[in-house]
């Protein structure tokens, strides 16, 4: 009997010289199938036909549908040149070695499938082109490599032609999804974020119960009324927070952090039990409809409640969503003119930008003077910064380009000491994912998150080594989580990861406002 | 009229309709498709001004490759503006009379075929000595860089060895443009070069080669980053609102 296979880090390289290729190395790692229950909670097909040739055709078809619906997927699957130039620049390839985590070969597990159908090329000279018709085996083939991509977009940064390999990758699960072939860790969420509201299945009054068990605690430890609401009409600020702040570690610190924001600061705000979660896993599956469907909720939210603001929490997947998206799914955010938009923009208080992420509203109240910090209860802690992937390359902050940088280091300085920045060329739009993102998060894959996680290790050996780094902030529920499982493998304290409003949470003072 | 300027007549209008309305078509389902979503990578210009300016940057200066692979960028700029000047100097066969700056290219770099030819067997070179491309370039990557490289020598060779009769030649070009037919010289290098580049216009909007409209269109690049400041919605986005 074979036990399970014991993960182990892969050793950290004394140079950035790429190894040679390990074919195959990551061929039979395949995240669980998603089963048909979950397939059809979410209007899903329940599973691959009985027939290929119908699955064949679906896909083909829906391939098809997307490339007339996203430039993107169309451009990208015409304008590569094969240079090369990304071959070294995913994690999971670093990590690996297995060259299908190679972004362009990655991307051509799709285009030789495209080519085939779609070109006159492909259709006349197969093998020249490196064209292949649709099989069984090519569709696993795209599920598990295209489940071994986080789309991070690192690879879409330093691509001549701006390739974005998640572009491609979302395009790959959505056919899949379509033929009856989703994954389970995300379908299963976005079934009950739509059920019941959250990506964890916590009830309305199990969140209630969790956060006055959180605003009795507060009181003991600092003799103050920090409240943290729930459904309050009427309040000026809607949060939210991807929900694993109710109750996971680290999490759990940055929401007392917000909480300690909005109190020093005197501003009224509600949580909504209807939406209580930010995480939006249809992103991950590239799917505009399931996307918009889950961010409907908080527009729907929003107007209930009649909030002015829509402020949101740290995760990183989800403010792209927010940032990025939100505007165009929901109408939350400005400059709209059809009836639909402008019914909640007309109630939005546009002095502040909608929405906004937790680290603008409160740089903004440091930058007014409106909340005050002993930066000296940080002095325990030598802070370094990880960029996560999706505030890095999929957002902005503040005004002006790579607000998202600065912004959150902006506050860690004016809450901390001691700030060191990992080395460049890891940080900023060249950042590393974390190894878990993009719908990874799950156990089965644990050996690829280990792996793919080496690059960011190898960073912060390099501060922890010269710096005495003992603490990585982020801003990312899914950073948090995959750090706090996968440091331990690299011989680092879990709770060496920690969020941004952690240290804001440290350092803020309540009572002498 | 020999066989042979019949048979370039033909194959050139032939070439041309196939290269015009292949990349017509192809440019045209690039415009007509929409892109949904705002996806400009960061950090993205947040004005249309600076938009092209970014634009202006990846395409003169492969800015984005720079910051990824010195080789290859290196080797690729090298590889594009000699081409560039190639094709200045090519026409002075095409226009009478020819405009001052391309004269200018036309004198001040003789040699610029050459070092075309270099650069592009410098990026052959890698697909054999790089692991990570060999693994990555299909048939058609090498053919694309082979077709390139014979379209450069041989051109050279007529040049260098052949001392190929221009002023025929241009008479050749400047009928096929005015539909007034002109004999073709007799020499083998020039049948060799005209056949390899006709070829290249045929597989254009087949091929890889579709970077040079890609470019244009692609979404990461070329939008504003402004999502929350406007709403960006596509035709069948919006019909999702109806229902
Ligand atoms: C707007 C104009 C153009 C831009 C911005 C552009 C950009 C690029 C870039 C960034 C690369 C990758 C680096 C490299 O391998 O050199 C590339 C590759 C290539 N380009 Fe262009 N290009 C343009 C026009 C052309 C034209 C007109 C041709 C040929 C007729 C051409 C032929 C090629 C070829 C064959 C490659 C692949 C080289 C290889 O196999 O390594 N390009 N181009
Ligand atoms: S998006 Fe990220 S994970 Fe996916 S191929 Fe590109 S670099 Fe790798
Ligand atoms: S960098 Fe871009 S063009 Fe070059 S191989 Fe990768 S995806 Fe293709």
């Amino acid at each position: 009997m074979t036990g399970p296979k014991k993960i182990e880090a892969p050793a950290l390289r004394q140079s950035t010289a790429v190894a040679a290729l390990q074919p195959d190395a990551m061929a039979g790692l395949k995240c669980y199938v998603a089963n048909e229950k979950i397939q059809q909670a979410i209007g899903l097909p329940g599973k691959l036909a009985a027939d290929w040739q119908e699955t064949h055709d679906a896909a083909i078809a829906k391939m098809g549908e997307l490339l007339g619906k996203y430039r993107s997927l169309k451009v990208f699957m015409d304008a590569c040149v094969h240079c090369g130039a990304c071959t070294d620049k995913c994690h999971y390839f670093i990590g690996t070695g297995d060259p299908k985590n190679m972004p362009v070969a990655r991307q051509d597990l799709m285009r030789s499938v495209y080519r085939r159908y779609f070109t006159e090329a492909g259709k006349l000279f197969p093998d020249l082109v490196g064209a292949r018709d649709l099989s069984k085996e090519v569709l696993d083939e795209w599920y598990t490599y295209y489940w071994q991509c986080s789309e991070c977009r690192r690879c879409s940064v330093f691509c001549p032609f701006g390739i974005d390999t998640a572009e491609v990758t979302m395009a790959a699960r959505h056919i899949l999804d379509t033929v009856g072939y989703g994954q389970k860790y995300t379908n299963e969420i976005i079934g009950k974020v739509n059920n019941i509201g959250n990506n964890l299945g916590l009830s309305g009054p199990a969140l209630q119960n969790t956060l006055e068990g959180l605003e009795e605690d507060l009181k003991e430890d600092t003799g103050l009324d920090i409240k943290f609401p729930l459904d309050v009409q009427g309040a000026e600020v809607l949060l939210i927070t991807p929900s694993a702040d109710f109750f996971a570690e680290p999490h759990i610190e940055s929401l007392i952090g917000y909480g300690k924001v909005f109190h020093a600061a005197g501003i009224s705000w509600t949580l909504s039990s209807h939406a209580s979660e930010f995480g939006n896993f249809g992103l991950f599956n590239g799917d505009y409809e399931m996307m918009r469907k889950v961010a409907l909720r908080v527009r729907k939210a929003a107007l209930e409640l009649g909030v002015k603001r829509i402020v949101v929490g740290e995760c990183g997947h989800a403010w792209r969503v927010a940032y990025s998206f939100w505007n165009t799914l929901t109408g939350i955010g400005a400059g709209a003119d059809d009836p639909f938009a402008v019914q909640l923009q007309s109630q939005l208080d546009h002095r502040y930008k909608q929405p906004a992420h937790i680290c603008e509203l409160t740089w903004d109240l440091i930058q007014q003077g409106r909340i005050k910090f002993d930066k000296s209860a940080n002095d325990h802690r030598i802070i370094t910064f990880h960029d996560s992937c999706n505030v890095a390359r999929g957002s902005r902050m503040g005004d002006a380009p790579g607000g998202q940088f600065e912004i959150p280091r902006n506050i860690i300085r004016a809450v901390a000491n001691k700030y060191v920045e990992m080395p460049q060329g890891t940080t900023r739009e060249a950042t590393f994912c974390c190894g878990g993102g993009g719908g990874l998060l799950t156990d089965e894959l644990l050996e690829l998150r280990v792996k793919g996680a080496l690059p960011r290790m190898e960073a912060l050996q390099q501060v922890v080594d010269q710096q005495g780094v003992n603490f990585m902030a982020t801003i990312c529920a899914i950073c948090k989580a995959q750090f706090t499982k996968v440091l331990p493998y690299y011989n680092h304290k879990m709770s060496m990861v920690g969020g941004v409003h952690q240290l804001v949470s440290t350092a803020i003072r309540l009572g002498d406002k | 009229m020999t066989v042979a300027t019949i048979f370039f007549t033909v194959l050139y209008y032939a070439a041309a309709a196939i290269f015009v309305v292949g990349m017509v078509v192809k440019i045209a389902s690039f415009v007509r498709t929409p892109a949904p979503l705002k996806i400009p990578t960061p950090p993205a210009p947040t004005t249309t001004g600076g938009v092209l300016l970014r634009m202006l940057r990846e395409i003169v200066l492969f800015q984005s490759l720079f910051k990824s692979n010195r080789w290859i960028w290196f080797l690729g700029i090298l590889f594009h503006a000699s081409l560039l000047l190639v094709l200045t100097r090519h026409l002075f066969g095409f226009l009478q009379p020819t405009w001052f700056w391309a004269v200018w290219v036309q004198t001040y770099f003789p040699y610029a075929g050459f070092v075309m030819v270099a650069a592009l067997v410098g990026l052959w070179g890698r697909r054999f000595l790089v692991e990570r491309i060999r693994y990555i370039s299909t048939y058609s990557d090498h053919l694309m860089l082979a077709l390139l490289v014979g379209i450069g020598a041989s051109g050279l060779a007529m040049r260098f060895i052949e001392d190929t009769d221009l002023v025929t030649m241009k008479a050749f070009f400047i009928g096929l443009m005015s539909f007034d037919l002109q004999p073709l010289p007799v020499q083998l290098g020039l049948y060799i070069h005209l056949l390899l580049v006709a070829l290249l216009m045929i597989v254009f909007p087949f091929s890889k080669l579709l970077h040079v409209p890609g470019v244009f269109f692609s979404p990461s690049r070329n939008q504003t980053d402004d999502p929350r400041a406007k709403r960006h919605l596509a035709p069948w986005a919006a019909k999702l609102e109806k229902t």
